[in-house]
């Protein structure tokens, strides 16, 4: 999971989504097809070609006030259309660390 | 311990406002992201995968209980429950929000605590040894000069966007407990041939991408002419550091593309036109900062009193107060390390639950003084040895007694993947494994001691490169990867590991450990050899072949 | 472009003359480095002020000879993270006792004011409105300062220091009386 921090060039196959952190809290964010953002993956945008991937993205990093670290990551999508993450880092996103925390929540 | 007078806390108090004051801009758009970045950072307010991080400064890594409860207390409050304590004597929270940080920040300054400069491209906490003021083997007690050079660098109007970090560590003994030598400056306090007290300077060490270990750019300077000397360093550094690509950044690479010789000529040339400025320390000064430490009252005691004497009957006892508790400069008195390194659980964790405890017996064992160690645990500097017995109990009862303190399962770990946003893969999960594998004490004894020490990626915060055995986390295609070094040191003998050969998928990295480890018992002379004198004595090869001999 | 100088907003009476653009027979000029150097006779028989932008990665002491002639001396911070020109700035203030007006250029934030002030600016070229009408306040954010810089303010260690030295004169006194 090369840091996405270092992504300069946007280039894409198979599914793909814009996310970042939302500024006041931190909360992982996806961006929304209605120029939005959501806490869940279930409403991300959904781009499958570096120019639509590229358009999202630009769009996502115009919310400099709303959003913090905005880039590309990729999903996979079940056959009944669930959205998953699609590496480790993108899961660890979004179920949180691969080991119990100290303090149970 | 250091006291803080009414300045230093008005400067904190002022920090804080303006902190407060950036953060409402930043919400409001009035600053960008790239504006507000470097400020936050310098403030110890990073962005990781799920949230914030606040990184809070534990100056040269000494605390009061009075601040180790404000940091219980700032784990409930505005984390989950724990915290961090990292390489550099620091301690992190992972589930920080932003418009709740000045709040924290304002909690964490009523007791003198912050996170000024734990981030960005300035001066970073001045460590030293967690046994500073108590060791016996020591000149004179570091975090005097540790907390002048931190005031010193605290919003230094020159030198807060140099060209990358820049950390310094002190030490005042001829066994380097610090790290000098993986330092941009590492100061080494001694007496010369004439009796005189002064430092060795050392300059040039940083892990990472390329790393270094420090070189020594002059072996004395005196106590009148140290600040004016550092100031030299870093106005160089400032002014010819190389600011185009950060991976080039530091001034390890500035002191490898000059050469040592032409960079303390650099240094000299201009240190020689400030020398004698307002840097030039009097040492009234010195002593004014040291009237406000306070030291303990440390009664006559022995060394073997009657409760030690009954509680030797019991063998877990025994077993943790021979791993776990050092010599002190004072009769009838004991260092002691708090593991940190449970078996299974994350290296370096605290729960508040446990950071309050740990106040409590600071206050009833220790003259409410607290120690961070670069290696992740905590120490209680001064317990006078009739407490150990009653002391043992409640760190056992709170999982601070596990009895693995420079064992195997002490493992240093950087938080990695799981947390970190730079992380190429995980290194808890490695660790966690590792420790579970070696969790019987009788085995990790009989290996003896062992460093291990990973890191998530390049960045090396888990200090990799200089442990005993070093593990690093890369990504293939990808997948998890780890590359294994051995023979590592972070010592006055510092050396860089040596890959052991091709990095290995995670599901095979703690095996290779294990293999390691299995190579040593086989090859070791006696059963006092330690790992990393074999390492030293017999190379790379004998480790390579067992371990790649049945992988490809 | 904002500038504040005298800690208020005020008109810039240096006018930058390009390098390819004649150097105008009076008023104030601003002209890059190469460009002084190269006609710095020419330029300071004017009679009129000369100003120079000086470079962060040019060393600055290659102004000294000139520096009791120039009205303004202006640095250059391209992004605000390069540091570069504060330690030209002291320099040029606490070596070199320069005494004309020193300018910040480039990327000139707020958050930076404080620092830029004690490395020796006097006079800042702002990058936004609001920060150059903030400008009074930035300087009030701090009232301690710990490291010595011609900036004339007291540190921490002397304020000490002096207390130090008022308790002793007080216990004489008392012991004297």
């Amino acid at each position: 999971m090369t840091s996405p921090l270092e992504q300069k060039k946007i280039k894409i196959t198979g599914p793909h989504v814009v996310t970042a952190n939302r500024t006041g809290d931190g909360a992982v964010i996806w961006r929304t097809a209605n120029k939005g953002w959501s806490v869940d993956l279930a409403d991300a945008a959904i781009v499958r070609n570096s120019d639509a991937a590229k358009a999202l993205w630009n769009e996502a990093i115009a919310d400099d006030v709303g959003a913090v670290g905005s880039y590309v990551a990729p999903v996979v999508i079940d056959a009944d259309g669930t959205v998953k993450p699609g590496n480790l880092r993108e899961r660890i996103r979004v179920s949180g660390t691969t080991f119990e925390l100290p303090v149970a929540v | 311990m250091y006291a803080y007078d009414e300045l230093d806390r008005t400067l904190v108090r002022e920090r804080v406002d303006e902190f407060r004051d950036q953060v409402r801009r930043r919400l409001s758009g009035e600053l960008t992201e790239d504006e507000f970045k470097s400020l936050r950072l310098m403030n110890g307010v990073y962005l990781q995968l799920h949230a914030y991080m606040l990184r809070v400064a534990i100056p040269y890594g000494t605390l009061s209980s009075q601040q180790m409860r404000m940091l219980a207390h700032v784990a409930r409050k505005y984390d989950r429950g724990y915290g961090h304590f990292t390489t550099r004597q620091n301690i992190q929270y992972h589930w920080i929000k932003l418009e709740q940080l000045p709040d924290a920040m304002a909690d964490l300054a009523s007791v003198g605590v912050h996170g000024i400069q734990t981030s960005g491209n300035c001066i970073r906490n001045i460590t030293t040894d967690q046994w500073a003021g108590v060791a016996p083997d020591e000149v004179e007690d570091p975090r005097v000069w540790a907390e002048l050079f931190r005031q010193y660098a605290t919003l230094h109007p020159e030198f807060s966007f140099l060209p990358r970090k820049f950390k310094i560590a002190v030490m005042a003994c001829e066994h380097d407990r610090a790290a000098l030598r993986i330092h941009d400056i590492g100061v080494r306090i001694y007496r010369n041939g004439a009796g005189e007290s002064g430092f060795e300077v050392m300059v040039g060490g940083g892990l990472g991408r390329t790393p270094f270990l420090a070189k020594t750019i002059k072996p004395f300077v005196s106590r009148r002419d140290i600040l004016s000397y550092i100031e030299a360093i870093l106005r160089v550094y400032n002014q010819y550091g190389r600011r185009d690509n950060i991976y080039k950044a530091r001034i390890k690479i500035l002191v490898h593309e000059l050469g040592i010789e032409k960079f303390a000529q650099e240094v000299e040339d201009e240190w020689l036109e400030m020398k004698d400025g307002p840097l030039a320390i009097d040492e009234a000064i010195v002593n004014d900062i040291r009237s406000r430490f306070t030291y303990p009252a440390y009664e006559k005691l022995v060394d073997n009193p009657p409760e030690l004497k009954a509680a030797a009957g019991d063998a877990r006892f025994e077993a943790w107060r021979r791993n776990s508790v050092f010599h002190h400069k004072v009769p009838g008195y004991a260092i002691v390390t708090l593991s940190l390194k449970e078996i299974g659980k994350t290296p370096g964790d605290a729960t508040a639950a446990q950071m309050d405890a740990i106040a409590d017996l600071a206050d009833r064992y220790s003259f409410g003084e607290i120690r961070v160690g670069h290696e992740q645990n905590l120490v209680l500097p001064s317990v006078a040895r009739r407490d150990l017995p009653a002391l043992w109990r409640a760190l056992d009862a709170a999982n601070l007694a596990t009895a693995n303190v420079n064992l195997i399962s002490d493992i240093i770990a950087c938080p990695g993947l799981d947390y970190c946003s730079l992380a190429n893969a995980r290194s808890i999960p490695i660790a966690q494994e590792i420790s579970k594998r070696f969790a019987n004490p009788e085995t990790a004894n009989l290996i003896g001691r062992l460093h291990i020490n990973i890191s998530g990626c390049i960045n090396a915060c888990g200090h990799h490169h200089v442990g005993h055995i070093g593990i690093l986390g890369v990504e293939k295609n990808g997948e998890e990867f780890y590359q294994i070094t051995i023979g590592g040191k972070a010592d006055e003998g510092a050396q860089l590991g040596a890959l052991i050969g091709p990095a290995v998928p995670y599901a095979q990295a703690v095996d290779v450990v294990e293999d390691i480890v299995e190579a040593y018992l086989d090859l070791r002379m006696r059963p006092d050899e330690l790992f990393i004198d074999t390492v030293k004595r017999l190379g790379v090869e004998p480790f390579k072949e067992r371990v790649y001999a049945t992988r490809q | 472009m904002p500038l504040v100088s005298n800690g208020q907003l005020n008109a810039d009476r240096f006018v930058r003359v390009a390098d390819d653009a004649p150097i105008p027979a009076d008023g104030a000029v601003l002209v890059t480095a190469q460009r002084f150097l190269d006609h710095a006779a020419e330029l300071l028989a004017r009679g009129a002020e000369v100003g120079v932008i000086w470079p962060n990665n040019r060393d600055i002491g290659e102004l000294a000879p000139y520096l009791g002639k120039l009205a303004v001396v202006a640095l250059v911070f391209p992004a605000f993270k390069d540091g570069r020109a504060y330690s030209q700035a002291r320099i040029l203030r606490e070596r070199l006792k320069f005494r004309g007006e020193l300018r910040a250029t480039g990327q000139v934030l707020r958050d930076q004011f404080l620092f830029m002030q004690r490395a020796g600016f006097d006079t800042f070229e702002v990058k936004k409105d609001a920060d150059a009408k903030a400008f009074a306040d930035s300087l009030k954010r701090y009232s301690v300062f710990y490291q010595p810089t011609g900036d004339g303010r007291v540190t921490a260690f002397r304020q000490r220091l002096a207390r130090m030295y008022d308790d002793a004169d007080l216990m004489k006194g008392a012991a004297a009386s």
